[in-house]
């Protein structure tokens, strides 16, 4: 378990404190998945370097299973990075040493593993992300999924229990980022990591966190449950995300908005819900015509969402809307 | 052919391309085991970097800078009391080795530095992240990391050594530059002067070639 209790960080700058982080308190439990997304420069890199204390707080305190790091010691700090695993946007591989030498080196570093330990376990995290046969190969001859990979295994080697990922997936191509999302998603169901990523993606965050924190300006602005979040969002930001998300385009949105006639509403299915046969049974009872403007369906994690925005025209509203309430549909009336 | 090289006499040619070996290998080596900490340390001590120590930064930085901007001929000069108190002569190859050492150890130690800016901090960053102390990460990191670029810091340093090491002759130094003065510039000897210079430039190429393959061998990127 993560706690930021009243954790702010700010940075000299020219004889002045610039706010990176503004006080924030709160608990990322054991065995989730954590997501931050935030515009750059929001504070979200540096919330993510604070959890292994790589940037210190100026101010409150982070503990970790109920132990205050921010107190730690030279030696005690290296101890506890050893259990946080931590992997970057650029990899960050050493160039100079092969793929398993990379993997190797946090153990080595440790000093408390022998050698034929070490090969083993190398072989072990090789097999576990699917790079069995690049062991004597340098990151030069890599792909960039591949040496995410190898960062993942590096990661792993002295068993952590966190795993921090700092925009993991945003130097790779979409398929890509799906299989190593789906790497992550695997390892933190087999060894129940709990794992924090830092995004710019609100997909990311769609397809593998269990909660979110929204960032702005060194502010965490709206938190919760992911489903919650992406398909009720709050916060301004925070629907900018998820718009963008969607590739909605809200001008456009507007525009289509204003040909259609009736009322507009806003419909959000969850779970089963989203697979029923409603809009046909509404139609008929309340005697309501309904086109659809605009549409999806798609998982939040393993769950499924739909949201349909529907104008209707003519018939009994309040009959339909009651109908869809009463199907656990969450209805928006949008004009 | 003994027409034209009548004045040179091959037996002093390879006593004094020897002695010029000697000269750079030996200062070379001292370059390197003063100047390679010298510039782990300026790096180290700098703007934004892990042990960042302003005042220790820049009384070292003045210390380079004032051993580098002294022209070499001049340090040569200045440096004949020392060279004498260290080692009781200043003449010949053993009296050229200090002043040759003044020169190269603060240039190679900036080339050091040079080199280790340019690894990515993000690898500074994984190894630390890593739980590593300040020697692993410079020891494990960051010298690996940076060692192409320090193998071409060594091959400069050595070539500009080379010339340093001819430049030694003019206060009594051994060697090739030796010769070259004594009698190709003070008895017009020309053909002496060729084919120091000659040798002098096949010596250069020669570093260079060898600088550049371990380059090449050592980079991984």
């Amino acid at each position: 378990m993560i706690e930021f209790d009243q954790v702010q960080k700010s940075y000299e700058v020219g004889g002045r404190a610039i706010p990176a982080l503004h006080a924030t308190s709160m608990t990322i439990s054991a065995g989730e998945v954590f997501g931050i997304v935030g515009h750059s420069g929001a504070g979200k890199s540096t919330l993510v370097r604070l959890i292994n204390l790589l940037e210190r707080p100026s101010d409150g305190r982070i503990l970790i299973d109920g132990d205050n790091v921010t107190a730690y010691g030279a030696d005690q700090l290296r101890a506890f990075r050893r259990k946080v695993g931590m992997i970057f946007q650029h990899f960050n591989l050493l160039s100079s040493k092969t793929v398993a030498d990379n993997i190797a080196f946090p153990m080595r570093l440790a000093g408390t593993y022998s050698r034929g330990q070490i090969r083993e376990r190398v072989r072990e995290l090789l097999a576990r992300v699917g790079l069995n046969d690049h062991a004597h190969k340098y990151p030069s001859q890599l792909s960039g999924g591949q040496k995410q990979r190898v960062g993942i295994a590096r990661a792993l080697a002295c068993g952590p229990s966190i795993l921090l990922c700092d925009e993991a997936t945003s130097a790779l191509d979409p398929q890509t980022t799906q299989s190593v999302l789906r790497l992550l998603a695997d390892l933190n169901q087999e060894l129940g990591l709990t794992i924090v990523l830092i995004t710019h993606e609100m997909d990311v965050v769609r397809r593998v966190c269990d909660r979110v924190a929204v960032m702005d300006a060194g502010r965490v602005v709206e938190m919760g449950p992911v489903s919650d979040v992406f398909l009720h969002p709050q916060h301004p930001t925070t629907r900018d995300f998820v718009f963008e998300s969607e590739s909605i385009d809200r001008q456009e949105l507007q525009q289509d908005l204003a040909h259609a006639e009736g009322r507009i509403l806003r419909l959000t299915f969850r779970g089963e819900a989203t697979y029923k046969p409603l809009l046909g049974r509404v139609a008929r009872e309340s005697g309501v015509d309904f086109s659809i403007l605009s549409g999806r369906i798609d998982h939040i994690k393993e769950t499924p969402y739909g949201q349909l925005t529907l104008s209707l025209v003519g018939g009994d509203l309040a009959v339909a809307m009651a109908a869809l309430q009463a199907a656990d549909v969450h209805v928006e009336v949008m004009r | 052919m003994d027409s034209l090289l009548s004045n040179v006499d091959w037996v002093e040619i390879g006593w004094a391309s020897w002695d010029t070996l000697v000269m750079v290998g030996l200062s070379l080596l001292f370059s390197v085991v003063i100047g390679l900490p010298l510039g782990v340390l300026l790096f180290l001590t700098g703007k934004r970097q892990l042990l960042e120590q302003p005042a220790a930064y820049a009384i070292l930085s003045f210390l380079v800078n004032v051993l580098r901007s002294v022209p070499f001929i001049i340090l040569l000069i200045v440096m004949i009391p020392v060279t004498v108190m260290m080692i009781g002569t200043s003449l010949g190859v053993a009296g050229a080795i200090p002043p040759l050492v003044a020169g190269g150890a603060p240039f190679f130690a900036r080339l050091v530095e040079t080199s280790l800016r340019e690894v990515d901090r993000g690898i500074i960053e994984a190894t630390q992240a890593m739980g590593a102390n300040i020697r692993q990460i410079i020891f494990g990191a960051l010298l690996p990391e940076a060692l192409p670029g320090i193998i071409a810091g060594v091959t400069v340093t050595a070539i500009t050594l080379v010339s340093y090491a001819a430049m030694s002759g003019v206060v009594g130094g051994g060697g090739l530059g030796d010769l070259a003065i004594r009698f190709g510039y003070q008895r017009f000897q020309t053909d002496v002067m060729v084919i120091t210079v000659a040798l002098l430039v096949i010596f250069v190429q020669l570093l260079q070639m060898a600088g550049d393959r371990l380059v090449l061998y050592y980079s991984r990127r």
